[in-house]
């Protein structure tokens, strides 16, 4: 039993986990019959940015499309603000890789950041004026408003990468998720990505990332989650990201010279 | 005789049959298309030769209970039921062994036809099988087609239409992006599931007139012809509903307009018609255009490096350089530049550096996407912008814009 339900339907905090906008626990994910992540706890930080970071093949997307139930766990429990997932999917914003779909499909920028609005919309409303003013704004926010009209095929790596983020924003939820959102893009695409992220940490939003790059982990993040298919380290950036936990999590993979810079960089 | 056809004025049986046909295609070209844009396009293929069986067992249970058998809504109702089995046995395949889709729909494909066929047979040499027709269910018969027949066609056809317009954004967003769509907690199997759902009621309501197994031709060629005009998808499903209509009306129409000519897959070649004129003639994705393009842009390559050349003082050893430049009249004969091209190399030179600075410059990002080395910078920028950038260049002021 994680939150207790008082009479006048408050939460009410057991052992902190109430409150956090994404809380995992003893979550297990196999394809086929080897575990991509093994009884994995995790609590997220309302209002912080997390990094999750681990070796290739860590289980590091798999522990997120968990926690959304876009595959289904073997075994586990996730809660949202301290409720069932399904209860709070409004509140949640899922940036999925770049990767994942086809960018030759028939769309428009546009249209894209609307399907962020999908629940507004329904099933059958128009979209009206104040719809399209939101998406314009979402890209505005990601530097994408003149690409507006154009067909997603003609973009970047980098400026698809920030539609997606566009649209997440149209959600207007209270937790992102990001899947990868650095990988492959140009550097204007992760300085506007990062700004666009700290905004909503000030506008007191929560952050979770799957991040690869271990050399900006210091700069860009508060709390860092750790995984090679079980959990590693959790917690504030000064504690839980060191020279031990990097070793435990990569192992052999990290090159010691990479860990000694990372571990200067840290002090 | 094809006017009066058009027109409509072949008979009753000739209308009944254009118009069922308009329907059809209509609600075919927009249906199949979400299962087009959804990469899933030989479903359909599976599903509409998982019927047969249906149409067979039904056709017994209807003799068995001292009918003719030849009740159609009887027979599209078991074609239903064992196309919806096929589909089923699909989805179950795909999802819960190893098996990839395409070997799915390859084994239910063609043991369910093979099980008709067999039901089929087995038919025929009963002494009520012979004069019902079944055969007709594989290519369609549309000869003794009756006012009812047509009805089910119009009423199932509109159906399907209605649903697919209140289906549409979720159908679309499972195509585009069905990650998203599970994170935004829609149900990606039960979406799924409906839109084959909605596949397998117009190739039921299909039957009558192109049979089982040219369906797929109309469900997914009109999708495929309206992808070469549009690069919206909701532009797509109009434009498919639009082809699938026309050929509908236009194949039955032929059909009616000579003897012996088969209505199903006359619309097929009628809609394959639309399709290779979209292949070869569309605007932008056609192959024509794609071939001019290409042409004109190596034209405009071969110009500008010719330009930069003069500029910078280098020989053009190229000879389609030269011809291009000398019959632009940038040069003359015996290769030397001409005033025009004095000043057009300048030009070209310094819209190199204009857009250096274009391309570095963040704030002119979605100005930048459209470099591609041959563009002139007036074209994207303002002559206010220009002067900044020139400025920012420094030198010579003042080359022409």
């Amino acid at each position: 039993m994680l939150g207790l339900v008082s009479n006048d339907g408050v939460t009410l905090e057991d052992s902190g986990l109430g409150e956090s906008p994404l809380a995992v626990r003893g979550l297990t994910v196999s394809y086929g019959q080897k575990p991509a992540v093994f009884s994995v706890d995790m609590t997220v930080q309302p209002g912080a940015m997390t990094a999750i970071i681990g070796p290739n093949g860590a289980g590091k997307s798999t522990l997120l499309k968990a926690a959304l139930g876009i595959v289904n766990p073997l075994s586990g429990q996730v809660t949202v603000f301290g409720q069932p997932l399904e209860a709070q999917r409004a509140r949640i914003a899922y940036v999925p890789q770049r990767a994942s779909v086809d960018w030759d499909f028939p769309t428009r920028v546009i249209d894209v950041v609307l399907m962020g609005l999908s629940r507004e919309l329904g099933l059958l409303g128009r979209v009206r004026a104040r719809h399209k003013a939101c998406a314009m704004d979402c890209l505005n926010r990601v530097g994408m408003r003149d690409f507006a009209d154009r067909q997603i095929g003609q973009l970047s790596g980098g400026q698809q990468q920030r539609v997606f983020l566009a649209r997440a924003l149209a959600q207007g939820a209270d937790l992102y998720l990001l899947d990868e959102p650095f990988a492959g893009v140009d550097a204007a695409t992760e300085k506007a990505i990062i700004a666009v992220l700290k905004s909503l940490k000030e506008a007191g939003k929560t952050v979770v990332v799957v991040h690869h790059d271990l050399a900006t982990v210091t700069d860009y993040f508060d709390h860092v989650f750790l995984i090679n298919t079980r959990k590693v380290a959790e917690g504030p950036v000064s504690e839980a990201f060191t020279a031990e936990t990097l070793q435990a999590a990569y192992g052999g993979r990290l090159a010691t010279a990479q860990i000694d810079q990372i571990s200067r960089a840290l002090g | 005789m094809i006017w009066d056809a058009l027109t409509l004025q072949l008979g009753y049986n000739a209308t009944l049959v254009a118009i069922g046909a308009t329907l059809l295609g209509v609600s075919a070209g927009v249906t199949g298309t979400f299962l087009f844009l959804r990469k899933r396009a030989l479903v359909s293929d599976a599903i509409s030769h998982a019927t047969l069986p249906g149409v067979c067992l039904a056709f017994m249970v209807l003799v068995a209970l001292g009918g003719d058998g030849r009740n159609l809504l009887g027979l599209l109702a078991g074609s239903a039921i064992s196309a919806w089995v096929g589909l089923l046995c699909m989805n179950w395949l795909t999802r819960r062994t190893r098996l990839a889709e395409d070997a799915a729909i390859g084994a239910v494909l063609s043991v369910f036809f093979g099980f008709g066929i067999v039901l089929l047979t087995i038919i025929q040499t009963m002494g009520v099988g012979r004069q019902a027709g079944l055969e007709g269910f594989l290519l369609g018969s549309t000869a003794g087609m009756l006012w009812a027949d047509a009805m089910i066609i119009a009423i199932g056809g509109s159906a399907t239409l209605l649903l697919v317009l209140i289906l549409r954004r979720p159908m679309t967003l499972v195509a585009f992006d069905p990650e998203y769509a599970a994170a935004r907690g829609l149900p990606i199997h039960r979406i799924d599931l409906a839109m084959m759902g909605l596949v397998m009621a117009v190739t039921v309501v299909g039957l009558k007139i192109v049979g089982l197994i040219l369906i797929v031709a109309l469900l997914i060629i009109p999708a495929v012809t309206a992808r070469f005009w549009s690069e919206r998808s909701e532009h797509v499903v109009l434009l498919a509903g639009l082809a699938g209509g026309l050929a509908g009306y236009i194949g039955a129409a032929i059909s009616a307009s000579a003897p012996n000519l088969p209505t199903g897959p006359i619309i097929v070649l009628v809609s394959f018609a639309f399709f290779v004129l979209s292949l070869f003639c569309a605007p932008k994705r056609g192959v024509l255009a794609a071939v001019l393009r290409h042409l004109r842009f190596q034209r405009r390559v071969h110009i500008r490096q010719g330009l930069l050349a003069l500029a910078q003082g280098q020989k053009i050893y190229e000879p389609l350089t030269l011809r291009l430049l000398r019959r632009a009249g940038l040069v003359r004969p015996d290769g030397v530049a001409t005033d025009s091209g004095k000043a057009r190399a300048a030009k070209a030179l310094r819209d190199e550096k204009r857009w250096e600075i274009v391309r570095a410059d963040q704030a002119h990002e979605a100005t930048a996407a459209l470099y591609d080395g041959l563009r002139d910078i007036e074209t994207v920028l303002t002559h206010d912008q220009i002067a900044e950038i020139d400025r920012q260049i420094g030198g010579p002021q003042g080359v022409p814009v």
